[in-house]
């Protein structure tokens, strides 16, 4: 369901005609458009935005909104270079089972960013072509940027040596 | 940072070729940090790229969310270590998109004064290096010359030459020093003549040329489909600026090009560097002209610290400094994506507040990160010698890359 105030903007509008179930809600707060997407049909959402001339996908991020649930909000930015808009998709995924299709068959830029994401958040892009760590070593255990990872003393402690 | 990517000298007989895979950084001089690139040969001919990154990875992101607004601005320093000042400029304007706060003129135009000085500064340490690659390293004394002037600019300033947080939430650190127009002014007289210099040095030198010249094309569909921002883009045609297109700090006030070219090549990079060093000169000469008078911080108390006489002498403003010191500042709780023009390309931080005085999440959408993830694209099928200029030309920071 689009919310009240998006229902002049061409971009929702648009979204919302292509699939109605698609969308949960959104704003346009601080003037930066924001879309909440039903996770399952986030591939929908990007292609149909790619179709409204959203050449580039600036970055995929996640938020970790522990401990709430669903915990996870992954953040899609993209930019129209042609009509010169910035649009923020957002899904919410649940801790227990963290996972959504990966991007890369929309946008090949996703690939590094998704594995950044998997790497310090441990959300799975389902998909994905090579899901390694990326920032990380190998060997590495966790997702670092989890709220319930420590900053210190996770595992090494560099304070009493 | 992968294992699986373990180096093998190992020889396949397929025909009679042999297929060799190559270990290259992640400590060569050109990869211009620590970048390791996993190369696949066949002759001198690349097969197969893949860069490994993370080796500078050092949780700037995480440490964001430990540290309160202002204590933040000293990590954007370290994040992009040649442009430092765009990195603090990016994350005070989406600070103060969330707080609502007006930043006085004379900030402003100083922000995009010492920005455009960063972007000159970016482009001589990269035109120096990626000389250096090539083997004309006389441009590169020349290159960094000029930045140590500028660096001596960022000192007088800042009291710092690198790290200068400088660009805080809400304005400035300081009042500019005293005789500051007098330095900076001598240094615009003198910059266009020595960028003269380089292009005599370059434009027509024979191996420049050879090596530059049809080197590195990608088609500039891809290019968007990769990622790729700044001034590779721009090289390929499509004059997508930050500056132009969702102007911030009053950069709409200030008239400048934005240079292109359709060449594509590693060359074309180069001119549009040094074009844009030629605007950024005109966009800091029209900076000194204009520049407004007032104050370089806002007046909201709090967010920035009161002065030192009020402090002492007023109850008021002691509460304040009291707060701002002990708790910091509290930011509204919301999210907002603030792109500006690096000098490498699009520098996005999308910051999240939950209304504390401490970020939930701040993370940064990084040109160097984007750039680096076409690099399989640019080099593959391509001679290993072209290799160092394409890797050159995209101009990347490893601390920026792997934050």
């Amino acid at each position: 369901m689009l919310p009240e105030i998006l229902k002049d903007n061409a971009v929702a509008a648009a979204l919302e005609q292509a699939d109605p179930g698609m969308l949960t809600g959104g704003n346009n707060d601080l003037n930066e458009l924001t879309l909440e997407v039903v996770p399952e049909k986030i591939l929908d959402a990007l292609r149909a935005l790619k179709a409204q001339k959203f050449e580039r996908l600036s970055t995929v991020t996640c938020v970790d909104r522990y401990p709430m649930e669903p915990r996870y909000e992954v953040v899609y930015h993209l930019q129209s270079v042609s009509r010169n808009l910035f649009v923020r998709l957002k899904c919410r995924v649940s801790g227990e089972k963290a996972e959504i299709a990966s991007a890369t068959a929309v946008y090949a830029a996703a690939n590094w960013y998704e594995r950044e994401a998997w790497d310090l958040f441990g959300v799975v892009f389902t998909g994905h072509p090579n899901l390694t760590r990326i920032m990380m070593p190998d060997f590495w255990e966790g997702h670092p940027l989890r709220r319930d990872y420590p900053v210190h003393g996770f595992k090494y402690s560099y304070q009493n040596e | 940072m992968s294992e699986t990517l373990t180096p093998t000298a190992e020889t396949e007989k397929s025909g009679h070729t042999r297929r060799m895979t190559l270990n290259m950084g992640p400590q060569h001089p050109s990869t211009h940090g620590v970048l390791r690139v996993v190369l696949e040969l066949e002759g001198e001919t690349v097969l197969k790229c893949t860069p490994d990154i993370g080796f500078l990875h050092t949780g700037i992101e995480k440490q964001f969310e430990s540290l309160n607004w202002q204590q933040g601005i000293t990590l954007t320093d370290r994040v992009d270590y040649l442009a430092n000042l765009s990195n603090n400029l990016a994350y005070s304007l989406a600070v103060e998109k969330l707080l609502q706060v007006e930043i006085p003129p004379k900030a402003q135009w100083l922000r995009v004064l010492l920005c455009e000085l960063t972007r000159i500064n970016s482009h001589l340490v990269w035109l120096g290096t990626h000389c250096l690659d090539m083997g004309a390293m006389t441009v590169f004394f020349l290159c960094f010359r000029e930045r140590e002037d500028i660096l001596r600019l960022f000192e007088m300033f800042a009291g710092q030459r690198l790290m200068t947080s400088y660009i805080r939430v809400g304005g400035l650190a300081l009042d500019p020093p005293r005789g500051w127009e007098k330095r900076v002014r001598s240094f615009m007289e003198t910059l266009p003549s020595r960028v003269d210099e380089y292009e005599t040095l370059l434009n027509t030198n024979p191996i420049w040329v050879k090596r530059t010249k049809g080197v590195g094309l990608l088609p500039v569909e891809e290019m968007l489909e990769m990622g790729m921002t700044g001034p590779c883009i721009r090289a390929a045609g499509l004059p997508m600026d930050a500056r132009k297109m969702m102007p911030y700090s009053s950069y709409e006030k200030f008239d400048f090009n934005v240079p292109t070219s359709t060449d594509n090549d590693v060359y074309a990079r180069y001119a549009i560097r040094i074009a844009e060093i030629r605007e950024s000169i005109k966009i800091i000469n029209q900076a000194m002209a204009g520049m407004p008078e007032g104050p370089v911080q806002t007046s909201a108390p709090k967010v920035v610290l009161p002065e030192r006489e009020k402090m002492k002498t007023q109850m008021e403003s002691l509460i304040y400094h009291f707060k701002i010191v002990t708790e910091g500042i509290s930011v509204p709780a919301g999210e907002v994506f603030q792109v500006v023009e690096s000098p490498r390309g699009e520098l996005g931080y999308y910051i999240v507040s939950d209304g504390t005085s401490k970020p939930l999440r701040v993370h940064m959408r990084t040109p160097s990160f984007g750039n680096l993830q076409a690099l399989p694209n640019l080099i593959e099928d391509r001679m290993i010698a072209d290799s160092i200029a394409i890797m050159g030309s995209l101009d990347f920071v490893l601390g920026d890359c792997d934050r």
